[in-house]
């Protein structure tokens, strides 16, 4: 038998050096300024005079190796096989030769890949896997996400908008890619306690953990048959989740009261106003598998409501400030209701304690 | 690959309009690969359903890490037995997610080999996700990644995998070296990133400046931002070309400033630094008149998180200015003394920032030995429940 090579582990990730074109080695952390000369298009200026052009093009995010390698062909073709990801599934391609700027977003639409999502436009919808692969999801990702960009695909490949917009996406509420400080968050909820299995339970879930899993205390022990098991006080359960995290035994998963609920107004960067959370909107909207047009039809209304009405640079919560709240669920049309009251640790910081509203 | 795959009706559709399909990927996997379409029917009858196929993970991951993997197995085998096993595995991403065409396709050979051939780029953390595979090509794959000089990621309670924004590669405004930073954090914290031993995740995450494109302050535990001291560098003249142009600079930059410490008399930019918070809005508007001061830094701050358990939180400051640059000693250091208070002290699933809800930030202080400054507050505190560790007794007599 031939000797086995040493097992690697440990090693970390590739150095990112080797992946960096000649000319960011070249200028590398000596960039005097960028441009944007069309959607999509980023051009940077170095203190050498050196140009490097970025094409961003907006992915599915779920990627078949064939589409990958498809990607590859572009990148070697247009940048000398060099490319990279943002934080937000977009694709950029790194170009030295600005005379290739239009055949490769040519060739990326024929592709079906448009090009955008730079300044003031939709950038792409975070999200994660939804029904593709996970256990915990109140809704779907990508068909939702699917939905809506193809609706709002125009903001994503021009720059009309008054400031940046920002959509994410999370299946339920852990949350899974900074959903919390978007200007429209999209979140799946459950809206049941867990069906806690008794015969299961025992088997295989620890009791305490789950007992202490609990952020509003709702789960005690109790027994049945003559087994350790636990019972949800349903008054005190806003269905987190967090306890089916820790015990299969309880799933929340429920067709009938599964849905989305609808954020606005969060922020990430420091940029003019501080780092915001996303606020409560639209409590419930069902899930409507393919299409969820109840989604794309609430979300749309909101961007054209925030676009028609902001001021340059105004991001949506940025927007809604200036207006009020009142006005906020009086221009959009959204009833204001008993959930979207917060009722949670502190929710006394968030009332009104002053007599500044605004007409 | 068999005579009669199930038809997917409402799939169909998303195959139709503008946006690229995640459809249209899972098929074009599902041409050449059984699991990938199985997965097309365990969608299809979520959709149907309206309800998620998949149960809990077990325990699973190549031999020696406990994390990387996500384990995942179909809740209806029998109707689709070739996902009956259909786990993920983590792949850590170069920084700042640059990558040649070569070492792309060597992982896309590497997963079509061993998965279903379709994967995420990429998940939220940053990670490279390959998406699907039985617990038997677990190991297999993973001494492929590895002989292609890649290695998994974090999961689970685990220093997850660091990410960074573009930084100096390509941004102007990087205040440090973002890209070196993660790259050497991720090599020094392999053993804690691989091996679960803290109360829950650890998520570490670098922005070049205040802007922070990879969103460190809403997910991080530990968020470092790139700022600076000294006045903002101004080129008046190209302000002038500015507001030639058609800026509005008045009403879009001075008048939107946080601080009011802007003046603009259609001549001449005034900045009073002294007031300046380095928010970026001003730069960001004029890239090519403004940048950042030339005393170049970080902040560092702490608690960043999603809403499981407690609910969700900002970070906050813990170190207002650090000069960063490597090794970065000054903050491994920090980090490891946090992950040793944390490690020992913290509840399960307790992350960091609920740890210091719970133990007061002023004794977390104390504990990873860093002094109270006002700028950790917005403001000192309010109620008068104050703590105090000794008291005074009378002397007997």
């Amino acid at each position: 038998m031939a000797e086995t090579a040493k097992r690697k582990t440990d090693i970390g990730p590739p150095h990112y050096g080797q992946f960096l074109p000649p000319v960011i080695k070249a200028n590398y952390g000596k960039w005097k300024y960028h441009e944007i000369p069309r959607p999509g298009v980023l051009v940077h200026v170095g203190e050498s005079g050196d140009r490097l052009y970025t094409v961003r093009a907006g992915s599915p995010r779920l990627l078949s190796v064939q589409t990958i390698r498809e990607i590859c062909d572009l990148a070697d073709k247009y940048c000398g096989g060099y490319l990279r990801f943002t934080s937000r599934h977009n694709i950029e391609f790194l170009l030295t030769d600005p005379a290739n700027i239009d055949p490769l977003i040519a060739d990326l639409a024929a592709a079906g890949f448009p090009v955008g999502g730079i300044g003031n436009a939709l950038s792409n919808i975070v999200h994660t896997q939804g029904w593709i692969h996970c256990h915990s999801a109140a809704t779907d990702a990508s068909g939702i996400v699917k939905a809506l960009m193809d609706e709002l695909i125009g903001h994503f490949t021009s720059m009309d908008l008054p400031g940046k917009l920002r959509i994410a996406l999370a299946c339920c509420v852990n949350m899974c890619g900074a959903v919390h400080c978007s200007d429209i968050a999209i979140l799946g909820i459950h809206r049941r306690p867990p069906k806690v299995n008794h015969e299961r339970l025992p088997k295989v879930c620890e009791v305490p953990t789950v007992i202490a899993s609990c952020p509003t205390a709702a789960i005690n022990p109790v027994r049945k048959d003559g087994k350790e098991t636990v019972e949800v006080a349903e008054d005190l359960c806003m269905y987190c989740g967090n306890c089916y995290t820790v015990c299969p035994a309880m799933p929340l998963n429920d067709p009938l009261n599964d849905g989305v609920s609808i954020w606005v107004g969060g922020k990430v960067s420091n940029a003019r106003t501080e780092p915001t959370f996303s606020k409560l909107a639209i409590p419930f909207l069902p899930n409507n598998p393919p299409r969820w047009p109840e989604v794309v039809e609430a979300v749309t209304k909101l961007v054209d409501v925030w676009a028609a009405n902001a001021k340059p640079y105004e991001r949506m919560g940025e927007w809604i400030e200036r207006i009020g709240w009142p006005r906020f669920f009086r221009l959009t049309g959204i009833p204001f209701t008993k959930q979207h009251i917060d009722d949670y640790r502190h929710a006394e910081t968030t009332f009104r304690r002053s007599v500044h509203i605004k007409g | 690959m068999s005579d009669d795959p199930r038809p997917t009706p409402k799939l169909d559709d998303l195959e139709k309009g503008p946006w690229p399909s995640f459809v249209r990927e899972i098929k074009r996997a599902a041409a050449g690969n059984a699991m990938s379409e199985q997965l097309l029917g365990v969608l299809e009858l979520s959709y149907e359903d309206r309800v998620g196929h998949w149960k809990h993970g077990g325990v699973v991951g190549v031999r020696g890490y406990g994390a990387g993997v996500i384990g995942r197995y179909s809740d209806v085998p029998e109707q689709f037995p070739e996902v009956a096993q259909f786990h993920t595995m983590r792949v850590n991403h170069p920084a700042g997610w640059f990558y040649t065409t070569a070492a792309l396709r060597k992982v896309c050979d590497i997963w079509e080999k061993h998965g279903s051939g379709l994967t995420n780029l990429h998940g939220a953390t940053g990670d490279i996700i390959l998406l699907g595979t039985k617990t038997e090509s677990l190991e297999p794959a993973f001494a492929d990644l590895t002989e292609a000089g890649f290695d998994l990621g974090g999961s689970g309670s685990v220093v997850r995998t660091p990410s960074c924004c573009v930084g100096p590669a390509r941004c102007e405004w990087a205040c440090f070296d973002t890209l070196a930073f993660t790259y050497d954090i991720t090599q020094h914290f392999q053993d804690e990133l691989h091996r679960p031993s803290l109360p829950y995740k650890f998520k570490i995450k670098a922005s070049g400046c205040a802007n922070d494109c990879v969103a460190a302050i809403p997910r991080a535990d530990l968020s470092v931002i790139g700022t600076w001291r000294g006045p903002v560098g101004i080129d008046q003249a190209q302000v002038r070309a500015y507001a030639e142009g058609g800026m509005n600079v008045g009403a879009d930059v001075c008048d939107r400033c946080p601080s009011t410490c802007m003046a603009w008399d259609g001549q001449t930019l005034e900045i009073d630094n002294s007031t300046c918070v380095k928010c970026m809005h001003c730069i960001n508007a004029m890239p090519k008149a403004l940048r950042p001061g030339p005393e170049r830094g970080a902040c560092i701050l702490i608690g960043g998180k999603a809403p499981i358990v407690t609910g969700a939180m900002l970070s906050s400051v813990l170190v207002p200015f650090m000069k960063f640059e490597p090794p970065f000693t000054e903050l491994k250091e920090l980090i490891g003394r946090i992950l040793e208070v944390w490690g020992d002290a913290g509840k399960n699933r307790e992350r960091v920032g609920e740890f210091i809800q719970r133990v007061g930030l002023g004794n977390f202080l104390e504990a990873i030995g860093l002094e109270p400054l006002p700028e950790m507050v917005r403001h000192p505190r309010e109620n008068p429940y104050v703590f105090y560790e000794e008291y005074f007794e009378e002397e007997p007599k």
